[in-house]
């Protein structure tokens, strides 16, 4: 107690040199040993399960039908997300624009996509032939026709998974899109277009390389939501990764074991997808 | 006959050249507030205008005005004898088209209070980026200019430095720079030391009097009355959206002849 009441100047010599003991987070100790128990527990249970089938796992996680329908997953990813861009930056410039009609169609538009199940979607597509029984081109309102075909014939399953999983995610990055390009200071518009640059120019290079540092974080989120939802196109027998293997459990009943061989694949996917993202994020997120 | 009208004041001063900038009646509302109330104003070629005002008397306004940043909504502007946003066809105003617009702004260079660089871009870059869009200038050319411009400015080092590596003071030489990269004939200053430490003030505003000796025709939005003093042609006391006084600044500055001109440099000084 004596010591406390000295002037600071005379003890501090001897608190400088003194040793510290760090705290001991015990609480930290107790809750990684119980979660490490779980853990453990939950990966014992799986792994001893016999129904779980491990050489079943083995014979199919390369197998052909796997590997056509990983790819059909694949490309179906990438070229819904392809749509789902390049439609999304319309509908973010026509919803931005002044003409209140585009304004009012795009808002309309993100609200039915958006609104409505991605699973109902996918099976609305899947059955068009059912509410359009023909698919023609013609002149309306006369009896000329160039072109009439079964609309079950012009969209197929995979043609049908495809507009469902691009035209949904055409709603979802249009208000990505929208929300980085507004995210940009105004400022930045009212530079470029004092240097005499067109509104065009503007967007282009000045405010959605801008917009981009806000819009590629979600954008890469979207596109591993994209690579899983591809799995409900099992529903129409879309011919992907999850398809492919249900049609296999379908005769064999290994459910479980083709499940994990699905799981393996998807979770191989996804990790690689969130490499280039973190190129991207350091790419365009120099800027400040 | 409450305010003078700069024109008569400048005419006293037989150096300057033609009309560079011609305001008439100048009107400009958001929603039910009135921001300009019929500015008149003439800016001659060579000449120093500095606007001086309180904060709401609509300086900036009519500042971005002249560059059709905001649309007038009566009266008229001119630059260099072209009417600002309007074509004159059989007796009518036709409003021209954006890309238009976006023409008639490559001669007019602008500098803004919260400096408006582009982040993404080098100092260079930024320089280099509307004469290589806009004016279609070969990269190396507009390389080198920028060189130029960015010693001019005192800033030769700073070519490779992102705008957030840079100063304040040095952010808003790099902006006018950028705006000198495009030969403008008219520049226009919204208030360009405000945001910024004061200590980094005199850094722009050197740039900005060697501007002016050079001959440029500028329009400041300032509230540095010194700078106005010691540099402006011209000095022009807006408030309530009119000009209230204008003329040399040895006669607003130090004898004002309107009460609301000495009132607001009671204040400021």
């Amino acid at each position: 107690m004596a010591s406390s009441t000295l002037p600071l100047r005379d003890r501090a010599p001897s608190e400088a040199s003194e040793s510290v003991v760090p705290l001991r987070h015990y609480g930290r100790h107790a809750g990684g040993a119980v979660a490490l128990v779980c853990l453990g527990g939950v990966l014992w249970s799986f792994g001893k399960n016999p129904n779980l089938d491990w050489p079943t796992i083995g014979a199919y996680l390369f197998k052909d039908l796997t590997l056509q329908g990983l790819w059909t997953t694949v490309w179906l990813t990438v070229v819904a997300m392809a749509i789902g861009l390049a439609g999304g930056v319309l509908v973010a410039v026509m919803r931005l624009s002044g003409n209140p009609v585009l304004r009012g169609v795009s808002s309309l538009y993100v609200w039915v996509f958006r609104g409505t199940p991605l699973l109902v979607q996918i099976i609305f597509w899947g059955f068009l032939g059912a509410f359009y029984k023909n698919t023609m081109i013609g002149i309306p309102f006369t009896h000329i026709t160039f072109y009439s075909t079964p609309t079950s014939t012009l969209v197929d399953a995979t043609t049908a998974a495809l507009l469902a999983l691009g035209l949904n995610e055409i709603a979802y990055a249009s208000e990505i899109i929208r929300a980085g390009i507004q995210a940009v200071d105004r400022g930045q518009t009212e530079a470029a277009q004092a240097l005499g640059m067109t509104p065009v120019l503007t967007m282009r290079r000045i405010v959605l390389p801008q917009a981009m540092r806000s819009i590629i974080p979600p954008l890469g989120n979207e596109v591993v939501t994209m690579l899983k939802s591809t799995a409900l196109v099992s529903v129409i027998a879309g011919h992907d990764l999850l398809s492919n293997l249900q049609d296999v459990y379908a005769q064999n009943y290994k459910v479980i074991p083709l499940l994990v061989v699905a799981s393996l694949w998807y979770l191989v996917l996804s990790s690689l997808l969130s490499l280039p993202q973190s190129w991207l994020e350091r790419r365009f997120g120099g800027a400040r | 006959m409450s305010a003078v009208s700069s024109s008569s004041a400048v005419s006293e001063m037989s150096e300057m050249g033609e009309p560079m900038v011609v305001a008439e009646g100048v009107h400009k509302r958001y929603g039910s507030v009135e921001v300009l109330r019929g500015v008149d104003l003439t800016v001659r070629r060579g000449e120093v205008c500095c606007l001086l005002g309180p904060s709401g008397s609509g300086k900036s306004t009519f500042l971005r005005c002249v560059n059709r940043l905001e649309r007038a909504d009566g009266g008229s502007i001119s630059v260099d004898g072209e009417p600002v946003g309007f074509r004159r066809r059989h007796g009518r105003r036709h409003e021209l088209r954006e890309k238009e617009v976006a023409a008639a702004r490559r001669d007019i260079g602008m500098v803004f209070q919260r400096f408006n660089l582009f982040p993404h871009l080098t100092a260079a870059e930024n320089i280099m980026e509307a004469p290589v869009r806009v004016k279609g200038v070969g990269r190396d050319e507009a390389r080198q200019r920028a060189a130029r411009l960015l010693d001019r400015v005192g800033l030769a080092d700073k070519a490779d430095s992102r705008p957030a590596q840079l100063s304040g003071g040095q952010q808003q030489r790099v902006a006018i720079a950028r705006a000198l990269a495009m030969d403008p004939k008219l520049m226009l200053f919204d208030e360009p030391t405000s945001a910024l430490d004061p200590e980094l003030v005199g850094e722009v505003l050197d740039v900005m009097r060697g501007l002016a000796e050079d001959g440029m025709t500028m329009i400041v939005v300032t509230h540095e009355i010194g700078f106005a003093r010691e540099v402006a042609d011209t000095t022009v006391f807006l408030d309530g959206g009119v000009v209230v006084e204008s003329g040399p600044p040895a006669e607003v500055l130090t004898a004002p002849r309107q009460e609301r001109t000495r009132a607001f440099l009671a204040k400021v000084l």
